[in-house]
C-alpha cells in the first residue's frame, strides 16, 4: 500500500502546487507508514524530476506520451499503477478536475476536492475542505477504503525534506477519443488561483485604460493581476481575470482590492486569501468589514503611491 | 442535435448561508434558489446550437425531490424542451452521476454539457464522473464549442491560457462563462414562461442511489477582526504593516 501523487507541469516545469502536493502525500504517507510515488504526464526531463525527491516523493514514474488534455489516456495511466495505492493526491488544477473524477468513477474510490488540511482521520479518510465558495468549511469522509484527494492550492505548506527519489520512465499507449491541437499561454503570466499576491481592481478605476497602475503594482510585488465580475462582464479585463464566486478562486497570502466595493459574491471567491487590504474612496464599501487593512481615498493617488513605497524596500 | 443539460439548483450568489444548528446540514430557510450559474451558461450554449441547427432537442437533468422543480420550470422557461427529475435527494457527486448516466444509457445524448462546478458544495465531479462511466471524452473548464458535422473544436481554459482539442460527438463538457458571454444569458419572457407550464417534466425513480462521500458537518470560517484603517496621506505606513506586521511582502 503507498500513496501516489499526480505532479503536473506547465512547458516542462513543476509549480508550487506541484510541490505542495507531493509534500501532502508525504504527510499522509506518514499516517499510513508508507511511501510516495510520484506520477509526471509529458516530456519533464531528469533535473526536474528529481526536485520531487525533496517534498518526499521516494520514487517518481515518469510517462511522456500522455498528454494532459486528454483526460481519458490520463486517468488511465493513472489507473494502471494504482492497484496498490490507498490514496491519490490531486492539486487542484484544471487537469486535474478532469482526471479526479474520472478516475474516482472508473475506481469507485471517494474524491474530495477543495482540501485545506491533512486528514483528521484515515479509517475512513476523514478531512476538512472548503465548500459553498469558501462561505463555509466542510468536514467530509469517504464511503471507501481507499481516497482521492485533490488539495486546494496555497492552503497546505511546503515541507522540504532534502530527500531523493528514484526516476523510472514507463511507456504507456493509454489515449483518449480527442486530439490536442496545440496551447496558447502567455508567458510571465502567473496564474490567479496559485498567486501569493493578487491585486486586484473594480469600477472604481473607471476605465481599462486606467489599468496600467493596476499592473505595475502587480509586477514589483510579482504578483497576478485580477478584476470584479461587472469589469469582465463589461469587457475591461479578460474573463480570466474575474475573481468571486462565478469566477476563480483566490487563497492569496495578500490579497488587495482596489477600486472594489466587496458584494458578497465578490468576498465569498477572495476571502480565504490570508491578508486583504481594500482601498475605496467609499468608507461605506462591505470590502472594509472583510479586510483586514484599509485606505478610504482614492485610487489614483493611493496606488501611484504604493508603487513609489514598494519600490523603495524591494 | 440531441443535447442534455444537467441542471443543479443552488442558493443565489448574494444569500448568506446558514447552517442548522449542530452544523450537520445547509439551513434553506429564507435563502432563493437559482439556475447554478456554470449550467445556466450551458444550457444557453445549448439553445444556441439547437437554432443554428435547426432541429433537435435541449433536455434538462436534475436529481433532486420537488423543491428543485422551481429552478427546472425557469429552464423550461429560459427554452430547454422538456426536463427530466430524478427523484432523489442528491448526497454525493458519485450518485449524481451514476443516476444521470444511467439515465443516459438507455436515452443516449450526442452532446452532455454540466457546468464545471456547482457553486454550492464545488464537487466539481458530476460531469468527469459521468464521462468515465459512459466511457466519453471529458472537456472542462469548456470556453469554446464549435460544432461541424461530428467533428468538434473545444478550447478549454488551463493555467494562464487555453488549450485548443479536436473530439467527435458524444462527448461530455463542463460549461463556464466563455462557452457563452454573460449578455448572451437569457431571462425568460412571458411567453416563454406560460410555454414553460404545459412543457413536460417527467419524474423518474433513481436505480442505484449508491454514495462515496458523506458530509459529517460545516462550520463557517472564522469571522476576521476589525480592519486596520489608514490614512490615505500615509500609504508608506500601509506598505510597513504589510512589510513588518503582516509580513507578506
Amino acid at each position: 500500500m503507498g500513496v501516489l501523487v499526480y505532479t503536473e507541469s506547465w512547458n516542462g516545469s513543476f509549480r508550487k502546487s506541484t510541490f505542495e502536493a507531493v509534500s501532502y502525500a508525504n504527510e499522509t504517507a506518514k499516517l499510513l507508514g508508507t511511501e510516495v510515488t510520484a506520477i509526471s504526464l509529458g516530456k519533464v526531463n531528469d533535473s526536474e524530476l528529481s526536485k520531487l525527491g525533496n517534498y518526499g516523493a521516494s520514487k517518481v514514474v515518469s510517462i511522456e506520451a500522455v498528454k494532459k488534455g486528454d483526460s481519458q489516456g490520463c486517468t488511465n495511466a493513472i489507473a494502471d499503477l494504482a492497484n496498490d495505492a490507498s490514496a491519490i493526491i490531486f492539486s487542484n488544477t484544471y487537469t486535474a478536475k478532469m482526471i479526479a473524477p474520472r478516475l474516482s468513477a472508473k475506481l469507485k474510490i471517494g474524491a474530495i476536492n477543495n482540501v485545506v488540511e491533512i486528514a483528521s482521520n484515515i479509517s475512513p479518510f476523514t478531512v476538512k475542505r472548503k465548500a459553498f465558495s469558501t462561505k463555509a468549511i466542510e468536514t467530509t469522509k469517504v464511503n471507501s477504503k481507499k481516497v482521492i484527494l485533490s488539495i486546494s492550492p496555497n492552503s497546505f505548506r511546503l515541507i522540504e525534506t532534502g530527500g531523493s527519489c528514484i526516476i523510472e520512465s514507463v511507456e504507456s499507449t493509454e489515449k483518449g477519443d480527442v486530439t490536442i491541437e496545440g496551447q496558447e499561454t502567455l508567458s510571465g503570466k502567473i496564474s490567479i488561483s496559485e498567486a501569493e499576491i493578487v491585486v486586484s481592481a473594480g469600477r472604481g478605476l473607471k476605465g481599462p485604460e486606467n489599468w496600467g497602475m493596476i499592473e505595475e503594482l502587480a509586477e514589483i510585488l510579482g504578483g497576478a493581476t485580477a478584476c470584479s465580475k461587472p469589469v469582465s462582464d463589461i469587457g475591461w479585463r479578460p474573463h480570466s481575470e474575474h475573481v468571486g464566486q462565478t469566477g476563480k478562486a483566490v487563497t492569496a497570502n495578500l490579497y488587495i482590492a482596489i477600486g472594489i466595493s466587496g458584494a458578497i459574491q465578490h468576498l465569498a471567491g477572495v476571502n480565504s486569501s490570508k491578508i486583504m487590504v481594500a482601498i475605496n474612496t467609499d468608507p461605506e464599501a462591505p470590502f472594509f468589514k472583510a479586510a483586514d487593512y484599509g485606505i478610504i481615498g482614492d485610487a489614483f493617488e493611493v496606488v501611484p503611491k504604493m508603487i513609489e513605497e514598494i519600490k523603495k524596500i524591494t | 442535435m440531441n443535447i442534455v443539460v444537467c441542471i443543479s439548483s443552488v442558493p443565489d450568489t448574494t444569500s448568506k448561508i446558514n447552517f442548522t444548528e449542530n452544523g450537520s446540514n445547509f439551513d434553506s430557510s429564507g435563502v432563493q434558489f437559482v439556475i447554478n450559474p456554470y449550467d445556466e451558461f450551458g444550457l444557453t450554449k445549448a439553445m444556441m446550437l439547437k437554432e443554428v441547427s435547426g432541429g433537435g432537442k435541449v433536455t434538462i437533468i436534475t436529481v433532486g425531490d420537488a423543491t428543485v422543480e422551481p429552478v427546472m420550470r425557469k429552464a423550461l422557461a429560459i427554452g430547454a424542451d422538456e426536463a427530466i427529475r430524478i427523484n432523489m435527494t442528491a448526497t454525493d457527486s458519485y450518485s449524481t452521476a451514476t443516476e444521470i448516466s444511467n439515465y443516459l444509457k438507455s436515452n443516449p445524448a450526442d452532446l452532455i454539457i454540466t457546468g464545471k462546478e456547482s457553486i454550492d458544495y464545488n464537487g466539481g465531479a458530476v460531469g468527469g464522473m459521468i464521462a468515465e462511466m459512459m466511457k466519453l471524452p471529458f472537456i472542462n473548464a469548456c470556453i469554446g464549442l464549435e460544432v461541424n458535422g461530428s467533428k468538434t473544436k473545444l478550447i478549454r481554459e488551463i493555467e494562464g491560457g487555453k488549450e485548443n482539442i479536436l473530439a467527435n460527438l458524444p462527448f461530455v463538457i463542463g460549461g463556464q462563462k466563455g462557452l457563452v458571454q454573460e449578455s448572451e444569458l437569457r431571462i425568460p419572457n412571458m411567453r416563454g414562461i406560460m410555454q414553460a407550464r404545459s412543457k413536460p417534466l417527467n419524474i423518474i425513480e433513481p436505480t442505484a442511489n449508491e454514495s462515496m462521500t458523506e458530509s459529517l458537518n460545516f462550520k463557517k470560517p472564522a469571522e476576521k477582526g476589525s480592519c486596520k484603517l489608514v490614512d490615505s496621506n500615509d500609504v508608506a505606513k500601509l506598505v510597513s504593516l504589510l512589510q513588518n506586521e503582516a509580513k507578506v511582502i
